[in-house]
C-alpha cells in the first residue's frame, strides 16, 4: 500500500507540473494581459503595475517563483483582479461553500444511488426497477443547468418554500436545492451502474453457493453480493468527482452560492491569472488525491488486488 | 496500468455503455475472421430489427433535415428583432402562426423558430465534428501504442494516464478564454477533452488483434508495420470506433452546452442548443416558458436518439450473441 | 422411510422462442450410506434435475414431480422453507470451486456463517468448528489458512474447501456437480477417495453428476444415464457397466479407453449433443443411434423394466447389439 501511495504521487508530480506549464503558457500567450483590458492605463503605470505583480520577468523565473511560494508557503500569490486580496483568501471564501454542498451531493449521490440501484436489482422487473431505469435515463439528459432553475421554479418561485440562490454562511435552506441539483444525474447514473452490475454479480457461481448453504436472501444480497457488485461503481467515483467539480460551477452559476466555481469563471473573464491558476491547481491536486483515495478502497474490497 | 483500480471511461458519464463498448472490443477482437465479413450485413439486418434504435434513426434524420432545411421556411431572420414585442413577450411573444414566430419569440424579440434552428445546426455540428476529432485522435493513438507495443506502448499509456489526471475542463474553459471563442476552438477543445478514453479501448482491441493469425502472416511476410496498422487493424476496429463515437456526440453536446451555459461558449449572434436553455432558463420565471421548451425538446429529443441508435449499433455490431 | 424419493421430476424453462424441456421424467430412491451417480453429456439436463431439488433453478425455470425427503415433498418449496432444508438435510458442492466461492470473502468468514446461521453457534465456535472440518479434510496448516481468500489455495484445496463447507452441519444428503472436472487429473483422485470416505464416516447419501464414466466405476452404487433430458438406463453400476442394454450406455462405455486393449483410434458416439431448443420428437438419442427406426424417431420409448434395472428404448437388446 505503501508503494502505491509513493507511485502515485511521482505520477502526480509531473500531472501537476504539465497542469502548472499548461495554464502558464496558455494564459500568457494570449494577447493582452490582466491589467489591458480595463481603462487603458499609460505606459509607464502599465509598466509599473506589471513590475509590482512580477509580470515583466521572464515566463520561467515566473513559473519559477511561483511553484516556490506554493511548495514552501502554500502561498498562491496575489489576486490580479482584486487589488486587496491574495489567492489564498479567495480560496477560504470559495473552498468551504463548494466543499459543503460538495460533499453533501456526493454522499447523497453514492447513498442513494446504491440503495435504488441494489433494490432494482434485486425486485427486477417490478415498479421499482422501470421507475429507477426511466429516472435514471431522464436525469442523464437533463443537465444539472435545466435542473437548478426548473427546482427554483417550482420550489422558490411557485412554492416558495425554499431560497432561490445565495448562501447565507451555509443555513441549511440554501444548502438544499443546490445539493439536489448537483445531485440528481449522479444519483440517476450511479443507481443505473449499480443495478446492472448487481444483476451481473447475482448470476455468479458464488451466489448460487451462499444460497445453496441456505443463507437467508438477505445475507446473500447484503454479505456476498454487495461488495463485488459495488466495484464499478468505486472505480465510477473517480470520474463522478471530476463532474461534480465541474457541476459546482454550474450551480455556483444558477444559485450564485458563491463557491470556487464563481471565482473561477470570474477570474476567467477578468484574466485574473493567479485565481485561475490557483483554483486549477487546487481542484486538480484533490482530484489526485480523490483518486488515490478510491484505489485504496478498491484494493480493500478486492483482494486479489493487493498493493 | 499495473497494480490500481481498473479504469472506466475515465472522462464519460456512462460507464454502462462504456464497459459494453470494452467487451464488444473483445468480442470484435477474438472473432473469426471468416465471420467477419458476414459481420456488416448482419448488423445492418440486427440494427434495423431494433425498433427502438430505428426510430431513433429516423427521429434524428428529421431533425436533421429540419435542421438543414427548416430554414426556408422561417418567416424571420434569426438576428432580427421584432420591435412589435418588445416588453410585452410573455404576454404576446407565445408561438403563433399568424405572426410567423411560430416557436414564438426569446426574451430580446427574435424569432424563436429561425434561432433554434440555427442552434440545432451548431450544436449538431460541433457534437459531430467534436466526436470525430476525439475518436479520430484516440484511435490514431491507440492504435500506434497498441501496435508497437514494449517500451513505446507503456509510456504513450503512462503519458495517457498523466493526462487523464488532468482537470479537462478548466483547461477548454482557459483555451477558449484566451484564444476566444471561435467555434474552431470549441471543437478542438472538447475534441480534446474525450480522446483519451477512446485511446485505452482502441489500444486494448489492437492488443488483442495483434495476436491474430492474418496480422502475423502480414508481418511474415513483411508488410511495413505502418501499412499492417491501416490496412489490417484499423479497418477491425471500425465496428468499435463507430459505436464509441456514437456515445461521444451527445456528450460533446452536452460539453458544448455546459460551456454555453456558463458564457464562454458560441458568441453571439451564433447559438446554440445551450444557449437558448441557458436563455430560456433565465426567463422561465416570466411565464415565457416556450422559450425554454422548444430548445430543451430539440436537446433531450437529440440525445435520446444517439443513446440509443449506440446501443442499437453495438448490439448490432457486437459478435458476441451469435 | 427412503431418505430421498424422487418421483417423476421434469425440468422445464419459459423462454422467448416457447418452453424447452430440459428434464423429463427422472425418478429414483437414495437411503443413507447409497451413492447415485447421474451420468450425462453436457446439456443433457442432469445439473437442473439436482437444482431443482434444491431451489436454485434459474427465474424462468419450471419443475414438475415429486421430491420426497424423509417423508415431505420439498420440491418448490419457498425459499424459506428450503433455507433449513439446505446445508442441514441436502448439501451441494459445486463445479468449478474458484467461482463458487466467494473470492472477496476469507474462507473462515464463508464456512463460520454456516454454523451460525444453521446451528446458532459463536462466530469463534463457529470458526474453531470450521478448522476442524478443514482438517479432515486435509488442509494443511487449517488455522492459519482459513483466514486466507480463495485465490490463496490452489485448485485441489478448494474444492477441499467446498467440500469441508458443504460438511459444516452434516447432511444427510451430498449432492457433487462434476466435482472433478476442473480439476487436474492426478487430483481428482484424491478428491474422489476424500469424497468416499467421508461418505462412509457420516453415513451420507451421495448423489454424483458426472460425465466421467471412470469417476463412477470407482465410487456409485447405482447408476442413472440420461440423454436429452430423459432416462435412458437406469440401475446397479455394475450390471451396467458388465452388461450395458443400450444403446447409449454401449456406446459410452465403449468411448472409455482402456489400458488392457489395444486400439488405434479412440471410439466416440457420432453426432452432437442435442439442441434443447428444438428437441427431436420421439426417442432423444435416434439421431445418433446406429439402430435407429421411424418408430424410435416418431415416438418415445417408455422406461420399462428389465431385470433389476429400468431401460428406454422400443428394441430388446438382442435386436441392438
Amino acid at each position: 500500500m505503501f508503494n502505491l501511495i509513493l507511485r502515485r504521487t511521482l505520477v502526480a508530480i509531473p500531472t501537476l507540473l504539465i497542469l502548472i506549464v499548461v495554464t502558464f503558457l496558455l494564459m500568457h500567450s494570449a494577447p493582452g494581459g490582466p491589467f489591458t483590458s480595463e481603462k487603458p492605463l499609460p505606459p509607464e503605470v502599465l509598466a509599473r503595475v506589471e513590475a509590482k505583480y512580477g509580470l515583466d520577468q521572464p515566463l520561467p523565473l515566473q513559473m519559477w517563483n511561483y511553484v516556490v511560494g506554493i511548495v514552501t508557503e502554500f502561498d498562491f500569490g496575489p489576486s490580479f483582479r482584486y487589488k486587496d486580496r491574495t489567492v489564498n483568501e479567495i480560496f477560504a471564501q470559495g473552498l468551504p461553500i463548494t466543499l459543503t454542498y460538495g460533499t453533501l451531493s456526493f454522499v447523497l449521490s453514492v447513498v442513494v444511488g446504491v440503495f435504488l440501484g441494489v433494490w432494482a436489482a434485486i425486485r427486477q422487473n417490478t415498479w421499482i426497477d422501470y421507475l429507477t431505469v426511466a429516472f435514471s435515463m431522464l436525469a442523464q439528459v437533463l443537465p444539472n443547468f435545466v435542473m437548478g432553475p426548473i427546482l427554483i421554479l417550482i420550489f422558490t418561485l411557485w412554492l416558495g418554500w425554499l431560497p432561490g440562490g445565495g448562501w447565507n454562511g451555509g443555513q441549511w435552506q440554501y444548502i438544499v436545492l443546490p445539493v439536489i441539483a448537483l445531485s440528481t444525474s449522479f444519483m440517476a447514473s450511479i443507481a443505473r451502474l449499480m443495478r446492472s452490475s448487481m444483476l451481473e454479480v447475482l448470476q455468479s457461481n458464488f451466489i448460487r453457493t451462499a444460497r445453496a448453504k441456505g443463507m437467508p436472501e438477505s445475507t446473500v444480497i447484503l454479505r456476498h453480493a454487495l461488495k463485488p457488485a459495488m466495484l464499478p461503481v468505486i472505480t465510477y467515483l473517480g470520474p463522478v468527482f471530476v463532474y461534480m467539480i465541474t457541476g459546482s460551477f454550474i450551480i455556483d452559476a444558477i444559485f450564485s452560492t458563491g463557491g470556487l466555481g464563481y471565482y473561477f469563471i470570474n477570474a476567467a473573464f477578468n484574466r485574473d491569472y493567479a485565481v485561475m491558476m490557483g483554483v486549477t491547481l487546487l481542484l486538480g491536486g484533490l482530484t489526485i488525491f480523490f483518486n488515490l483515495v478510491v484505489d485504496l478502497i478498491y484494493g480493500w474490497v478486492d483482494p486479489q488486488i493487493r498493493y | 496500468m499495473a497494480g490500481s483500480t481498473p479504469r472506466l471511461g475515465i472522462d464519460m458519464r456512462n460507464p454502462i455503455e462504456i464497459k459494453k463498448v470494452e467487451q464488444m472490443a473483445e468480442n470484435l477482437a477474438k472473432m473469426d475472421p471468416v465471420k467477419g465479413r458476414s459481420l456488416w450485413q448482419d448488423a445492418r439486418k440486427r440494427f434495423f430489427k431494433n425498433r427502438a434504435a430505428t426510430a431513433s434513426l429516423v427521429v434524428l434524420g428529421l431533425i436533421v433535415l429540419f435542421s438543414a432545411f427548416g430554414g426556408l421556411f422561417a418567416k424571420w431572420p434569426n438576428d432580427e428583432i421584432d420591435w412589435s414585442m418588445l416588453g410585452q413577450i410573455a404576454e404576446m411573444g407565445q408561438p403563433s402562426i399568424q405572426n410567423g414566430h411560430y416557436f414564438g419569440v426569446d426574451e430580446l424579440g427574435r424569432d424563436l423558430f429561425a434561432r433554434t434552428i440555427q442552434a440545432n445546426q451548431i450544436s449538431l455540428i460541433v457534437g459531430f465534428v467534436g466526436a470525430a476529432v476525439a475518436v479520430f485522435v484516440g484511435t490514431l493513438y491507440g492504435a500506434i501504442s497498441g501496435y508497437a507495443g514494449g517500451r513505446v506502448d507503456s509510456v504513450m499509456m503512462r503519458i495517457v494516464d498523466i493526462l487523464s489526471a488532468v482537470p479537462y475542463f478548466f483547461i477548454v474553459i482557459l483555451l477558449l478564454v484566451v484564444f476566444g471563442r471561435s467555434i474552431i476552438m470549441i471543437f478542438v477543445g472538447i475534441g480534446l477533452v474525450n480522446w483519451l478514453s477512446c485511446a485505452r479501448i482502441v489500444r486494448g482491441q489492437t492488443l488483442s488483434l495483434k495476436q491474430r493469425e492474418f496480422v502475423q502472416a502480414a508481418q511474415a511476410m513483411g508488410v511495413p508495420p505502418f501499412k499492417i496498422v491501416v490496412r489490417h487493424i484499423i479497418p477491425n476496429l471500425i465496428g468499435v470506433v463507430i459505436v464509441y463515437g456514437s456515445l461521444l456526440v451527445p456528450e460533446m453536446i452536452l460539453a458544448e452546452s455546459v460551456i454555453s451555459f456558463l458564457g464562454v461558449g458560441v458568441q453571439e449572434p451564433q447559438t446554440s442548443l445551450g444557449v437558448l436553455i441557458s436563455e430560456g432558463t433565465a426567463t422561465m420565471q416570466y411565464g415565457t416558458f416556450w422559450q425554454l421548451g422548444f430548445p430543451l425538446a430539440f436537446f433531450t429529443l437529440i440525445l435520446f436518439c444517439f443513446f440509443y441508435i449506440g446501443d442499437g449499433l453495438r448490439d448490432a455490431l457486437d459478435p458476441k450473441d451469435r | 422411510m427412503t431418505l430421498l424419493s424422487v418421483d417423476n421430476l421434469s425440468v422445464r424453462f419459459d423462454t422467448n422462442d416457447g418452453q424447452v424441456s430440459a428434464v423429463n421424467g427422472i425418478s429414483f430412491d437414495i437411503d443413507r450410506g447409497q451413492s447415485l451417480a447421474i451420468v450425462g453429456e453436457s446439456g443433457s439436463g442432469k445439473s437442473q434435475s439436482v437444482f431443482a431439488l434444491m431451489g436454485l433453478l434459474a427465474r424462468n425455470g419450471r419443475a414438475t414431480g415429486r421430491a420426497v425427503l424423509k417423508g415431505k415433498d420439498i420440491l418448490n418449496l419457498p425459499a424459506r422453507d428450503l433455507q433449513h432444508i439446505r446445508a442441514e438435510q441436502i448439501a451441494m458442492i459445486f463445479q468449478d470451486p474458484m467461482t463458487s466461492l466467494n473470492p472477496y470473502m476469507r474462507v473462515s468468514d464463508q464456512m463460520a456463517e454456516v454454523l451460525m446461521h444453521h446451528k446458532g453457534m459463536s462466530k469463534s465456535d463457529a470458526v474453531a468448528s470450521a478448522i476442524r472440518m478443514l482438517d479432515a479434510v486435509r488442509i494443511p496448516e487449517a488455522a492459519k489458512r482459513i483466514h486466507m481468500y480463495p485465490h490463496e489455495f490452489s485448485g485441489g484445496m478448494r474444492q477441499r474447501v467446498m467440500i469441508a463447507m458443504s460438511l459444516l452441519c452434516e447432511p444427510d444428503l451430498l449432492i457433487a456437480d462434476e466435482p472433478t472436472t476442473a480439476l487436474d487429473v492426478t487430483v481428482q483422485d484424491q478428491i474422489m477417495t476424500l469424497l468416499k470416505s467421508l461418505q462412509a464416516e457420516f453415513n451420507m447419501a451421495m448423489i454424483l453428476i458426472t460425465h466421467d464414466l471412470g469417476v463412477v466405476a470407482d465410487s456409485c452404487d447405482d447408476m442413472l444415464v440420461l440423454y436429452g433430458g430423459q432416462v435412458m438406463e437406469q440401475g446397479k453400476t455394475v450390471d451396467l457397466f458388465s452388461n450395458p442394454s443400450h444403446p447409449y450406455t454401449m456406446g459410452l462405455l465403449s468411448a472409455v479407453p482402456r489400458l488392457d486393449q489395444k486400439t488405434d483410434r479412440l471410439v466416440a458416439i457420432p453426432g452432437n449433443p442435442p439442441n434443447m431448443m428444438s428437441a427431436p420428437s420421439g426417442c432423444p438419442f435416434s439421431p445418433r443411434c446406429d439402430h435407429a427406426t421411424d418408430l424410435c424417431r416418431s415416438s418415445v420409448p417408455p422406461l420399462v423394466a428389465m431385470g433389476e434395472r429400468l431401460r428406454a428404448c422400443h428394441y430388446e437388446k438382442g435386436a441392438v447389439s
